[in-house]
């Protein structure tokens, strides 16, 4: 695949190929998702829209199911549709400005790896994710879940001060917080045990639906139907990942906290990034070609 | 070009068929826990096996076109997957009829294999759409083309996936060919055979309608110049065979269009 990757390259950026790769990617994404968090913080239109989803969806859940409260398998496939969901909204729109307003041009024009996109556009939906779930898991736990809050207020403190040093740590860390928030209120004091299981499942889910999800926006974003194109893609696709998920995270919603996440559902989950960050890597630079 | 051979395959696929069905009536004998009712299985799994692989085998054509960027591969891999959700909607009807038959349901979701193949079609049934909702031939041949490699490697991962998810209820007798008995296993791969012959021949008329319709097209464009050729320049999901018609027939274009062009 490299070989074809590589050769339709004009010679424009031949100049740019000569120079050694691994600082300038880095500084051409660094540049890139800056530019998408600007644009967002400005904007403020994918993450509110996202959050609010999944907060009305949660309403919807509680008079669909007519339950005050939810746990278990029945608490993870609740939480991973809403989330999915929710980041549908912002997969739909993860290239709408860069489509309309020629940013794909521009981006074309410059003489840099077409990957950059690719990990910047990934990344950027990952931070959405984090974002999404730093207030949906918490709102979650507040409206739907088992176990009632007050007692675990301390706790949920507790967290958020733990939380606010993970921050400070690395990017995917920040998922977190929404996850600690909501172990919290969930599994009452051993807190311990399942704090790793449920931020390693999160982890890989969300990095499969970031690299999905930004290869099916760019597929259909220039078609004249990619509103409705877009969903209808992501939604099989995401379907393993919600299968994966949803099996890691049901032992850890079950009230008295039944173990780990099974190692086999999340290999699984890690297979299924790698195997589509792969085919991501390998057929976005088709997508840009025009 | 493509038109070669079809009357000898049309042949063999129908001899095949004739043969299977005879085998699957007369020869296979009668399962002694669903009766009559299991011959379904002789069209039913043959159907899915055979639209699968086309799937995949649209994914591998599509490789080929994004690597030559020759339109004709593009064609065949749409008609591939074209032929393949074909299959895979009369994979589901007669999957629904046994499903009835055998469990009395119209749908069982503890089926995993059922539920994968579901889920596949539904990713596929937007492969049309998207080429519909895109109109530069070329950007719509390589979009189709992206989708599918990608949804290509997708049908296994999908399938490896939702089998792990679910518990073996109904036990696997007819899953494979490892623990028929000699009769069954024999009437199968016959079935499986003609089914696999089906798909190649229906896929090669698809590719020969449509390369005489672009060659046509092309003759007539010749005939008529540009201005009476409106229609062909209407948006379509089924790619369009002209570039590799002129090429194939490495006709000079009319001396009038050129001078128009330039």
């Amino acid at each position: 695949m490299s070989a074809a990757t590589g050769t339709p390259a004009p010679p424009a950026l031949e100049p740019a190929r000569q120079a050694p790769q691994g600082p300038r990617l880095l500084a051409t994404v660094g540049a890139l998702l800056r530019k998408e968090l600007l644009v967002e913080l400005r904007r403020l239109e994918s993450v509110p829209a996202m959050t609010l989803f999944a907060l009305s969806t949660f309403v919807v859940f509680h008079f669909a199911l007519n339950r005050g409260s939810v746990e278990g398998d029945l608490a993870a496939g609740v939480l991973w549709v809403t989330l999915l969901f929710a980041a549908i909204l912002g997969v739909n729109r993860l290239f709408v400005a860069d489509a309309d307003q020629g940013g794909f041009d521009a981006f074309l024009l410059a003489p840099v790896e077409r990957t950059a996109l690719l990990l910047a556009k990934a990344l950027t939906l990952l931070a959405y994710l984090v974002a999404l779930e730093l207030i949906a898991v918490p709102a979650f736990s507040i409206l739907l879940l088992g176990p009632p809050l007050g007692p675990a207020l301390p706790g949920l403190l507790a967290t958020l001060a733990l939380a606010d040093i993970g921050v400070a740590v690395i990017g995917t860390l920040v998922a977190a917080l929404a996850v600690r928030t909501s172990a919290r209120d969930l599994l009452g004091p051993p807190l311990g045990p399942a704090l790793p299981g449920l931020l390693a499942t999160l982890a890989l889910a969300d990095i499969g639906v970031a690299v999905i999800g930004t290869l099916v926006a760019a597929l259909a974003v220039r078609t004249s139907a990619r509103d409705l194109l877009g969903p209808l893609l992501a939604l099989p696709l995401f379907v393993p990942i919600v299968i994966g998920a949803a099996r890691c995270t049901e032992p850890l919603l079950v009230l008295g906290h039944r173990g780990d996440p099974p190692a086999r559902w999340l290999a699984t989950l890690g297979v299924y990034d790698l195997i589509f960050g792969l085919i991501a890597y390998a057929l976005f630079d088709f997508l840009l070609e025009d | 070009m493509y038109g070669k051979g079809l009357r000898a395959l049309s042949i063999a696929t129908l001899a095949t068929m004739a043969t299977a069905l005879a085998l699957v009536f007369f020869y296979a004998p009668i399962e002694a826990e669903q009766g009559f009712l299991q011959k379904i299985f002789y069209v039913h799994v043959p159907l899915a096996i055979v639209s699968l692989c086309g799937f995949v085998l649209g994914g591998l054509l599509a490789i080929v076109h994004l690597r030559t960027r020759d339109p004709r591969w593009d064609i065949r891999s749409y008609v591939a997957i074209h032929m393949s959700l074909i299959f895979g909607l009369a994979t589901l009807i007669t999957g629904s009829i046994w499903a009835k038959g055998s469990w009395g349901h119209w749908w069982v979701w503890d089926e995993p294999t059922l539920v994968s193949f579901l889920i596949v079609f539904l990713l596929y049934v937007t492969y049309q759409p998207l080429r519909f909702a895109i109109e530069d031939p070329e950007r719509q041949g390589r979009y189709a083309s992206v989708f599918a490699v990608t949804a290509g490697a997708f049908v296994p991962l999908n399938f490896i996936a939702v089998r792990m998810s679910t518990a073996f209820v109904h036990p696997r007798v007819l899953g494979s060919t490892s623990n028929l008995p000699g009769p069954m296993a024999l009437t199968f791969l016959v079935s499986l055979l003609a089914m696999a012959l089906l798909y190649a021949t229906l896929c090669k008329y698809e590719l020969t309608a449509k390369h005489t319709r672009a060659q046509l097209r092309a003759l007539r464009r010749r005939l008529t110049g540009e201005a009476r050729d409106g229609r062909a320049a209407a948006r379509s999901a089924a790619p369009s065979a002209v570039p590799a018609a002129t090429r194939a027939t490495g006709a000079p274009r009319p001396a009038g269009h050129t001078a128009r062009a330039g």
